[in-house]
């Protein structure tokens, strides 16, 4: 970018072509006074309060709306500007309410601050005052309209950042206000409640309705760590008072995203000062949870394992480690498990989402992540989203493809669902579940019919090219049509579009991990990305969308049966080596159970004991029934978690866990990008973080851990995980680092495989489809698939102690087609019996055109409503994940 | 809800901007043209159909004075209060016809038969003082001349 010369207030700037006065001013470290500009939001210019001298012109000019000129000299703050500004200020206050001493927004007010700055303290236009009443129809956002300068900053923020035109300008001339269409409620709106208006607004229109009465800005303690929700890795600052959070906030310059957030991240923190917290360990006697001491807790344990280990081995035990915990956590999980259970019996949720990514990018590339970040979304030509409701799982990555959608991006949706995104797609592929490989070998198809491959790509980068070739010829978009009902012609002008652009990226989830053949599924997308040389590149790449704030991290500490941290393999004897030396104990060799595995061995007498942190398996896991009666015939179970969940509560002993406030540490989010925590506020009564809870449990079993903070177990992950070697606490700073980073003068790694894959050379595999394991049928005539919604996450354990999300989206529902519903004399709202093979559930009845003909939808939040009671334990062979996506159901009506 | 006939009658006039940018006001007023007003149903199926967000209609409709989203009359009554007029007297003329239709300015009568409306200027100055009914001129009037041209609409 060019440079021109120009003065502000008698300072040489070097400014860039094309940035205003305000802008080029903000970089020489220079203030103008401003209301309605936003930095990250077009400048309406209508406030006039960043008005300045520019030599040679007569009037003041709007900074923000004025480009600079070389030579141009600026004079900020005069008597003339200054005088200009205090009438801004006097015009703004004539008619807005003076009542700072219990505005909520006192003390990080723009229009008080500017007051104070310039000196107004009262107005000297009397005139005509509006009086609106307080809007208050929602549980997340109170309006005062009263309060409003009509700057339009929430105007913006919702139709260019969130795209959903909820608010916008009303009347005219002095009866102008910001309102929604037709004055509706917020909750009749297309509100998705991500609170921005609220972020950006500069003044008390817009505010939190559950910090009301709770404090001042200035008594808040302000801690910035990482939200605890998916895997974004949205960084947010907790404020505090009294050991309770009050409100969130999200600072513009967060990395990953820019200050914006999403409903749960910016409302979804009541659960933290929830009474319903653990606060003591409980021993079960008599069936009945009995408080008790660390020390008793811990030595019943440790008898219990030492036991069970004596009496039937180590591998008879086995351990969840969670997705929620930090690094260092997961890190001393695996650790405890392996050097001092003496078993590769460790696992997690992992399992349950990305384990066929992980399997299928790591054969394909050399490295199961995602290979590019999310910022460089923005810079794609062409998005493929495949089986991913973006903006309801991950709303931050969602935000990115609407940005880019919006400059100008070509987006293809693969979905069954008419999923928000389908309303800006340039073509939407509604494909049957399960038939993707189908799909996407038909567009590799037309690809190498039309000859758009990249032949240089292929020939340089890759092997198994010519084998792979053979296959495809059998996938023909005629014939593949049938297969998928998507029509052949939108199958060729997908594959165009994709294989056309300069950079395309493929961004995917569950929809296509959650598969029998899962790690088929992600093999042919590592193919179709391969076959266009869209890896290795900036704004490229095969992106699954990771959907817990650690699952990334959480498969990097090696909380998975068959590696140690970094993927390192168990069955290498070297690395194994590496690890006995550091730890000081011989280690197993053979690889452990997975998640579903571990229920099946307890059914078989195979696992005698679990060691579960933080998960919930009983409500996550397929097939709940089967689950539930595993856990209820262990001989001994632990379960360490922040609240009793619905698999704590069958345990013998519960150890309370600190919650992610509650404890420094790091996660690695969705991008790789290790992001430090800081503790806010102190654990609620005697729980502690789980770091410190294994450390002290692995002492009563006789190996003692000595860390004084996190920091020190992170030194020893760099120390033994090459792709960690240049994680340190002291350069993680404010925008964490991407691994990998094998050195600690090492800057991380924002795309993967940039001139050499992972494993050498990209790997085509010959992928055929094969249909999931469970088709309809005369008797379970409809698919079920399962998913997330936006106001809840996961089984509910945190989302569900939240107020203002329970209004919001009370219950669980099951989604259908309005012709199925017809079918079966449905109506909206009734409450139906939805049974599989493996169970069934109560489920109120939602008509939407979001089912697609012969296919209902139910999320997995909501333990009365338990979708994987009916969802099918077959197993992915190679990654051992569940078949969440399909099942066979039927749906029966009740009898009053 | 909207009709069937009613919805097929707002498409064809989307159809018939399809090719235009920006073609909401010109739609709005096709649509009050049809409908005498722009009924909230019709705002709604436009919306959806355009891509527009409701706020946005909202917000277009209620800053022209030219949109309304109550039934009109079949007749509207526009008094000019410009300068021209307002020293001719167009104070008695709308006092006149406040006292015959037994509405205010800005109100419908019970019978929908009139809508009573001021304006700023007609552009008829050389009339003053001057009120429109429909797409009629009524000039130099006196208010005793005010009920006989009103009771012609009746």
């Amino acid at each position: 970018m060019a440079k021109v010369k120009i003065k502000i207030d008698e300072k040489e700037i070097l400014a860039e072509e094309g940035s205003t006065i305000l802008e080029a001013a903000k970089q020489a470290g220079i203030d103008i006074p401003h209301l309605c500009y936003e930095e990250r939001l077009s400048p309406p210019s209508s406030c006039r309060l960043c008005v300045v001298e520019v030599e040679g012109v007569q009037n003041l000019v709007a900074s923000c709306a004025y480009p600079v000129r070389e030579g141009i000299k600026v004079k900020t703050n005069t008597e003339r500007v200054k005088r200009a500004r205090r009438v801004v200020l006097e015009l703004l206050i004539s008619n807005h309410p003076l009542d700072c001493m219990t505005c909520e927004k006192s003390g990080s007010c723009l229009l008080e601050k500017y007051a104070y700055e310039l000196g107004v303290t009262s107005s000297r236009f009397q005139g005509e005052r509006i009086n609106y009443p307080v809007v208050s129809d929602n549980p997340f956002i109170e309006r005062d309209n009263n309060k409003c300068i009509l700057c339009g900053r929430c105007v913006n923020v919702c139709e260019e950042v969130q795209q959903c035109g909820v608010l916008d300008f009303a009347r005219r001339g002095f009866a102008t206000l910001i309102t929604t269409g037709f004055n509706r409620p917020l909750t009749e709106t297309a509100c998705v409640f991500c609170g921005n208006c609220l972020s950006v607004c500069p003044v008390g229109a817009l505010t939190e309705v559950e910090r009301k009465g709770r404090g001042r800005e200035w008594e808040f303690k302000k801690t910035t760590t990482i939200c605890p929700y998916c895997g974004c890795g949205c960084q947010i600052s907790l404020h505090t008072k009294n050991n309770t959070v009050v409100k969130v906030t999200s600072p513009p310059s967060a990395p990953v995203n820019s200050g914006w957030l999403c409903t749960k991240g910016k409302f979804g923190f009541e659960f933290i000062n929830s009474p319903e917290r653990l606060t003591d360990p409980l021993i079960k006697e008599d069936g009945k949870f009995k408080k008790t001491s660390w020390d008793k807790a811990l030595e019943f344990i440790a008898s219990k394992f030492k036991q069970i280990k004596k009496e039937y081995g180590a591998n008879f035990i086995a351990g969840l480690s969670s997705a929620k915990c930090t690094n260092e956590e997961n890190y001393l999980f695996q650790k405890f498990m392996r050097a001092v259970i003496g078993t590769n019996n460790v696992d997690h949720c992992a399992r349950l989402c990305h384990s066929s990514t992980v399997a299928g990018l790591a054969r394909a590339f050399g490295s199961g992540a995602m290979t590019n970040s999310i910022a460089e979304i923005l810079k794609a030509d062409c998005i493929l989203v495949v089986g991913s409701n973006t903006s309801e799982t991950h709303p931050i990555v969602a935000l990115q493809i609407k940005k880019a959608v919006k400059n100008g991006a070509k987006l293809i949706v693969a979905d069954p669902r008419k999923i928000e995104l389908t309303e800006i797609s340039h073509l939407w592929l509604r494909h049957k579940p399960g038939t993707d490989v189908a799909l996407f070998n038909s567009f590799m198809w037309v690809i190498l019919n039309e000859e758009l491959q990249d032949k240089d790509f292929i020939e340089k980068r890759t092997e198994g090219f010519e084998q792979f070739k053979k296959v495809i010829e059998d996938y023909n978009p005629q014939k593949v049509q049938e297969i998928t009902g998507v029509a052949a012609d939108d199958i060729i002008k997908a594959a165009r579009i994709y294989a056309r652009a300069k950079k395309a990226s493929i961004l995917f989830t569950m929809g296509i991990t959650q598969h029998t053949t899962g790690t088929d599924n992600v093999l042919t997308l590592a193919n179709l990305a391969m076959l266009c040389g869209n890896v290795g590149k900036e704004g490229t790449g095969v992106n699954p969308l990771r959907g817990q704030n650690n699952v990334q991290g959480a498969c990097d500490m090696g909380a998975l049966p068959d590696v140690y941290p970094g993927y390192q393999s168990v069955e290498d004897g070297r690395i194994r080596e590496k690890f006995e030396r550091s730890w000081g104990v011989s280690l197993p060799d053979k690889k452990g159970l997975t998640v579903v595995e571990m229920i099946h061995a307890i059914e078989e007498g195979k696992i005698k004991g679990m060691y579960i942190m933080g998960e919930n398996p009983f409500l996550s896991d397929p097939n709940a029934t089967r689950t539930l009666k595993a856990l209820k015939s262990l001989d001994f179970l632990v379960v360490q978690d922040i609240f009793l969940s619905e698999t704590a509560s069958l345990a013998d002993v519960v150890l309370p866990a600190a919650c992610f406030a509650e404890k420094d540490g790091t996660f690695t989010n969705t991008e790789r990008r290790v992001q430090r925590l800081h503790k806010a506020i102190n654990p609620p009564g005697l729980s502690k973080a789980d770091w410190e809870i294994i450390c002290e449990l692995s002492r009563m079993m006789g190996y003692p851990m000595h860390y004084e903070h996190p920091a020190d177990i992170m030194k020893e992950i760099a120390s033994l995980t090459p792709i960690y070697g240049g994680i340190l606490y002291s350069r993680l700073g404010e925008r964490g680092i991407q691994w990998p980073c094998p050195d600690p003068s090492h800057p991380g790694t924002p795309y993967l495989h940039k001139d050499k894959f992972t494993r050498g050379k990209g790997k085509f595999h010959s992928v055929t489809y094969k249909p999931p394991k469970e088709s309809p049928d005369k008797d379970y005539p409809l698919i079920l698939t399962t998913g997330r919604v936006l106001f809840h996450f996961h089984t509910g354990t945190m989302t569900r102690k939240v107020k203002g999300l329970n209004m919001i989206y009370p219950e669980g529902v099951i989604e259908i087609n309005p012709r199925d519903a017809a079918n079966l004399n449905l109506s909206e709202g009734e409450t139906v019996k939805v049974v599989s093979r493996r169970g069934s559930v109560n489920a109120k009845v939602k008509i939407t055109d979001k089912s697609p003909h012969g296919v209902v939808f139910m999320s997995f939040h909501f333990a009365e409503s338990a979708a994987n009671i009916l969802t099918n334990d077959a197993l992915d062979p190679v990654a051992k994940i569940p078949e969440y996506k399909v099942a066979a159901v039927k749906i029966e009506k009740i009898r009053e | 809800m909207l009709s069937k006939e009613d919805e097929e009658k707002i498409n064809q006039i989307i159809d018939r901007y399809r090719d235009d940018s920006g073609p909401l006001i010109s739609i709005l007023q096709e649509v009050q043209t049809t409908f005498g007003y722009l009924p909230k149903d019709a705002l709604f199926h436009l919306s959806r159909r355009l891509k527009i967000p409701e706020s946005k209609i909202w917000g277009v409709v209620t800053f022209y004075s030219q949109f309304y989203l109550e039934p009109r009359g079949r007749n509207t009554i526009k008094v000019c209060l410009g300068t021209a007029c307002h020293v001719k007297g167009s104070d008695k003329i709308l006092d006149k016809l406040r006292k015959i239709l037994g509405i205010k300015e800005g109100q419908t009568t019970k019978d929908l038969k009139f809508s009573l409306e001021t304006v700023r200027c007609l552009g008829t100055c050389f009339l003053a003082p001057v009120m429109m009914i429909n797409n009629d001129y009524y000039g130099r009037l006196t208010p005793d001349r005010v009920e006989h041209i009103v009771n012609q609409y009746r």
